[in-house]
């Protein structure tokens, strides 16, 4: 089938993302070029005009500027009270999401998409509260001007030279339903700037000179109407390609970003941006860890983890490859993601240096088969200030200075040489004089691959100097009598050179490889240990265990209760587990299945961060919230660890996910079981009412009727007869009761610590009449003291299990009750030396209801007895099974989890 | 007999059960007063003035429990209640408001004709008197004096342990709840810890009992709580 490829992720992207808008508020933006082209006015005629039309319109925050025809438009349209908020020494106003929320309009007004709320609101900007009410279903109309768009702030930089603070990432944008574009000519907006109508007069003249100069809003409309018409343009896309019209698909391009060796990835990134949103491509930005990046200094390395996070900002994927050469694994990773384009920086390096060191534009063109390169030019000029989103992010990342003393190394590196002289000195009668040179090479070799490249310099130096002075006529001076040494010298010092750069080298790519592998084989290590549990709260702690030790941090599993609340975990915590956790964040993440705290933009600066556990199938909501409080930021922010983390709470949602679905098919199987019983129930009791019913009736009407005719022996029989009936028939009731009452739920188990010892007493005392004439024994010294169970339903299961015995054995029959404790369950056995089952029966089947070992006969009960004892034990989540004693006789088995151990009583501070 | 001239009042909606119980209380020679619900059997009780009452929890028009405090609001008359077998917690509750023991639904008459008996001997010993000594077989332990011989030779027991027997003793063979001998001999922050209960009951059994895994004398009514038996 060569058909029209119809991309199936594109497919399905777009069937999710129509899934996600019929239920998602819809927004509109007002977009301008400037500021006083007139969107919040259009914005506010437009909502006078829906209100006329009868809409539930409300304005959530308008930024007046003073404008007198905005504020008239304000008229007769409701408002959410402003939030006050505490912003250093000044009160600052600002829009209240809460409120907002539980007003729930049809459609809210916000103005100014870009802003940044001031510390305290729940988001750190404002079009993340637009998305959280667009989530919550209402309809959001919006304004922004084009320079306050991420991947357009370069561009507006580089012609108005100034930086904007407030970006809006790309992604808000491109997901607006309707964008309407406001256009005032730059002659017509200078004459209203004139007129006072968009700044109060004192600041007209300043606008005017800098940012108003007419040049820049020439330019800033055209951007502004350029990127209206892409969005209409992807529009177009769109509808013809889910009205099948045979446009074309998007060719599969694929845009890779390399960032790294080059000195400016943020230019590089925002380049990759507009070439991936132009191809209407996905992208992917690559930073290859090469050891020369390794060594680069901790500011220098966290810009380039800054790059990363602009990039997932503008909706990037980001991924960190390690490996020797950047070019080879660029080429490498392009072709397994097929790449159509890769982007890359200038190389920094020129002329005889870029031909002897090839740079990274080199190696991928040196390699590269059918992928576009784009090489950058990054200029000065570009970088005029820092991205407001850099600057945060390296503010989280700035790292307290690594104290690390390296002077140690140094006197090591010494050390080494003084030794390697003293061994060539005590050696040289025997040694011929090159030996000498090899035993100070050894030396060198190993100061490299222990203290590192430094230490292996001032050692190349020192053995030079030492090797002159001690084994170089004339001896113990620096001057040298045969000009052949110098050769000598020169090539001590540069292969001891070479050898410390190449060992340094070598020592930090198995550092970089063993880091890597730890981390899988933690990530191995705690899958296979989430397997090999069972319940949630082992797995809990599991995960907290593994997650702690990985991240140093402490972590909390918060689960929800049945209404959906989060609430702190009641088991004992782990030596990592973290506590006082923000509960109103966590259930905050918990509702919208979104990350928030550190290092998310949502409550950023919370010191935890709090990850949703999601299902696979987003119907069934979420799992629960990990919050994660790691000793060092870092830990959880570079972007690698970020993802590291993500996969570690994907692994532990899935093991969730799997008790959960175990626990709903086991309570399937249960509903299902008791539907059929409840009939088979019925026909059974019936049946055996009846023999003790006519019993005890004919018994008594004879007793009643005359007793004159009777003798005495005859009444007491017939008396003996209604009393064994009698109880006959209340343990059949008994039993009936019990079983109902297990099957209903009602009778689930209530675990509590109990003695085995206590409860095999208490069933025996019960039973003492019926055993009398049996011999019973008890050995229960192998069972733990306590054992974690419901004490009435255990006894009861005792019970039937002996009332069986005495029941089906003759008198003088040897009943053994014992217990033993196996890896974590205890069992608990019950033998007999009586007839035992039947030749041709499965005595598994004996746990069925209405089953009796033997055929009906004199014996009563409607067989219920072991069937109680198998939904007791199954509420306790263990087993009974039965089997035959080659001796003769039968034997059951009471197995019972036996998980934790019992809680330790204190031992008694004995006066005496 | 001692009971000859004791009052019984028999709290129960079931006709039946009334006239069972009538008849075989009145053949033991007690005076036998009526009620059939809770209401009733509130007002005989303070007109009467029994010496024991029989209560059924399974009252039409109020929980047993209810009843239990209405008669201890003055009186600490002994009062036994009849229970179906499944109910723990109603027992539980009826035990902790005050009642003395309890019997379990359907009972052989011998064993309430009992557990009314002990429960009248229990009421005549003045509150504050001593216990005596305890026999329990070859076991006989002075609480006072805190000694105790097992067949001639002293037996050891802890402080808790003394406690323990001297809690269950005062109950005089009725039942004490888990939680009332974990509050008594503990304290009230520790009666939600029964393992405590099991361990030092195993203690006891080993010392006192013959057989411990079959006790004649320290008995588990299981979910409600122990009983001391003495001979």
């Amino acid at each position: 089938m060569q058909g029209r490829r119809i991309d199936p992720d594109a497919l399905l992207a777009h069937v999710k993302a129509e899934e996600r808008a019929a239920h998602r508020g819809k927004l509109k933006i007002f977009f301008g070029a400037t500021a006083g082209v007139g969107k919040t006015y259009a914005m506010l005629e437009a909502a006078q005009r829906r209100k006329a039309e009868g809409a539930d319109v409300v304005v959530g925050y308008i930024e007046p500027h003073g404008r007198i025809e905005t504020e008239r438009l304000l008229e007769g349209l409701e408002s959410i009270p402003l939030l006050l908020l505490q912003d250093g020494p000044a009160l600052v106003r600002e829009f209240d999401l809460d409120r907002a929320l539980a007003r729930k309009p049809q459609l809210l007004l916000v103005d100014e998409l870009a802003h940044t709320n001031a510390v305290g609101a729940r988001h750190t900007k404002r079009w993340q509260d637009i998305e959280e009410l667009r989530d919550a279903g209402i309809d959001v109309w919006t304004t922004v001007n084009v320079q306050h768009l991420e991947s357009l702030n370069d561009v507006v930089a580089g012609i108005t030279t100034v930086r904007m603070q407030e970006t809006v990432p790309d992604t808000v944008f491109e997901s607006a339903d309707e964008v309407e574009l406001i256009d005032l000519p730059p002659d017509d907006l200078l004459q209203r700037l004139r007129e006072g109508k968009v700044y109060v007069p004192e600041r007209v003249r300043v606008a005017i000179e800098n940012f108003f100069r007419k040049g820049n809003l020439i330019a800033l409309r055209e951007l502004a109407l350029r990127k209206t018409a892409e969005r209409v343009d992807a529009a177009m896309d769109r509808y013809r390609a889910t009205e099948g019209i045979g446009a074309p698909w998007a060719a599969g391009e694929r845009v890779l970003v390399g960032v790294g060796p080059s000195s400016d990835g943020e230019s590089l990134v925002r380049a990759g941006k507009r070439l991936a949103a132009a191809l209407h491509a996905p992208w992917i930005v690559v930073y290859v860890e090469t050891p020369d990046l390794i060594r680069l200094p901790e500011a220098e390395r966290n810009k380039r983890i800054a790059w990363l996070r602009l990039a997932e900002s503008l909706g990037a994927e980001t991924v960190t490859l390690g490996g020797h050469s950047a070019g080879s694994e660029l080429v490498a990773y392009a072709q397994t993601r097929n790449a159509t384009r890769i982007l890359l920086g200038e190389p920094s390096r020129k002329g005889v240096a870029r031909w002897l060191r090839p740079s990274t534009v080199d190696q991928v063109l040196a390699r590269i088969r059918g992928i576009d390169v784009t090489v950058i030019k990054t200029t000065e000029a570009m970088r005029i200030a820092r991205s407001p989103l850099l600057t945060r992010s390296a503010a989280y990342l700035a790292a307290p200075p690594s104290g690390k003393e390296r002077w140690p190394n140094y006197v090591g590196a010494m050390a080494g040489v003084a030794a390697a002289t003293a061994l060539a000195w005590f050696t040289t009668p025997v040694l011929n004089e090159p030996n000498v040179v090899m035993i100070y090479l050894l030396a060198i070799t190993l100061i490299a691959w222990r203290f590192g490249r430094g230490p292996s310099v001032l050692a190349s130096l020192a053995s030079t100097l030492a090797y002159n002075f001690f084994f170089v006529q004339p001896l113990f001076t620096l001057n040298i009598a045969d000009g052949q040494y110098l050769i000598t010298f020169a090539v001590l010092t540069a292969v001891g050179l070479l050898i410390g750069t190449l060992m340094n080298s070598v020592r930090l790519q198995a550092r970089v490889a063993g880091h890597r592998e730890r981390r899988t084989a933690r990530l191995y290590a705690m899958s296979r240990e989430l397997a090999s549990v069972r319940g949630v709260d082992s797995m809990a702690r599991v995960a907290i265990r593994h997650i702690g030790e990985v991240f140093e941090a402490q972590v909390v599993l918060l689960l929800p209760d049945e209404r959906g609340a989060l609430g702190f975990p009641s088991s004992e915590a782990e030596p990592s587990s973290l506590r006082g956790a923000d509960l109103s964040v966590a259930q905050w993440v918990q509702d919208h299945g979104q990350p928030a705290g550190l290092g998310t933009d949502t409550l950023p600066g919370s010191p935890a961060s709090y990850l949703p556990l999601a299902t696979s199938d987003a119907q069934r909501g979420q799992l629960g919230v990990l919050a994660i409080l790691p000793a060092n930021p870092r830990r959880i922010l570079l972007p690698e660890q970020a993802h590291l983390l993500e996969t570690f709470a994907s692994q532990l949602a899935l093991a969730l996910e799997r008790a959960q679905l175990a626990d709903q098919a086991q309570s399937a199987r249960i509903q299902a079981e008791t539907e059929s019983v409840r009939n088979s129930l019925l026909a059974a009791i019936s049946h055996d009412m009846r023999t003790p019913l006519a019993v005890i009736g004919g018994a008594a009407s004879s007793l009643a009727a005359d007793e004159s005719r009777i003798d005495a022996t005859t009444r007491r029989e017939l008396s003996q007869l209604i009393v064994e009936q009698s109880s006959q028939m209340t343990q059949l009731v008994a039993n009936v009761l019990d079983m109902t009452r297990l099957e209903s739920g009602a009778g689930v188990a209530k675990p509590e610590w109990v003695s085995l010892e206590e409860i095999v007493g208490s069933a025996l005392h019960r039973l003492r009449r019926p055993l009398a004439a049996h011999k019973v024994s008890a050995r229960l010294e192998d069972a733990p003291t306590l054992i974690h169970a419901d004490p009435v339903l255990l006894e009861q299961l005792l019970y039937n299990l002996l009332e069986n015995a005495a029941k089906y054995t003759p008198p003088g029959s040897h009943i053994r009750i014992s217990a033993r404790r196996a890896v974590d369950e205890v069992e608990l056995l019950v033998a007999d030396d009586g007839p035992g089952f039947a030749p041709d029966s499965d005595p598994s089947t004996l746990f069925e209801k209405f089953q009796r070992g033997r055929a009906e006969g004199a014996l009563g009960g409607v067989g219920l007895g072991l069937a109680i004892c198998r939904a007791i034990a199954r509420a306790h989540g263990g087993e009974i099974r039965a089997e035959r004693i080659p001796a003769g006789g039968a034997l059951f088995i009471v197995s019972l989890p036996h998980e934790r151990e019992a809680p330790v009583v204190p031992s008694e501070e004995d006066p005496e | 007999m001692t009971s000859a001239a004791h009052a019984v009042l028999i709290v129960d909606d079931e006709p039946q059960l009334r006239r069972l119980l009538r008849s075989t209380l009145a053949a033991e020679g007690f005076r036998v007063f009526e009620a059939e619900n809770a209401r009733r059997g509130l007002i005989e009780a303070a007109s009467h003035k029994p010496d024991i009452v029989i209560l059924d929890l399974g009252l039409p028009d109020a929980d047993g429990a209810a009843v239990v405090r209405g008669i201890r609001e003055w009186s600490s008359l002994p009062i036994v209640v009849l229970s179906a077998r499944v109910d723990e917690q109603q027992k539980i509750a009826a035990l902790d408001a005050g009642a003395d023991d309890y019997v379990t639904k359907p009972f052989a008459v011998g064993e309430l004709l009992a557990r009314v008996r002990s429960a009248l001997r229990r009421a005549a010993r003045a509150p504050d008197d001593q216990i005596g000594p305890l026999k329990l077989g070859e076991v006989a332990i002075d609480l006072a004096r805190r000694q105790a011989t097992r067949g001639g030779e002293t037996l050891h027991f802890t402080p808790i342990e003394y406690r323990l027997l001297a809690v269950l003793a005062q109950h005089g063979g009725m039942v004490a709840t888990q939680r009332h001998l974990l509050r008594e001999v503990w304290g009230p922050e520790h009666v939600e810890d029964p393992h405590y209960l099991r361990v030092y009951m195993k203690q006891l059994r080993q010392k006192i009992e013959p057989d411990p895994a079959r006790p004649q004398y320290l008995l588990t009514e299981t979910g409600v709580g122990y009983r001391l038996r003495g001979d």
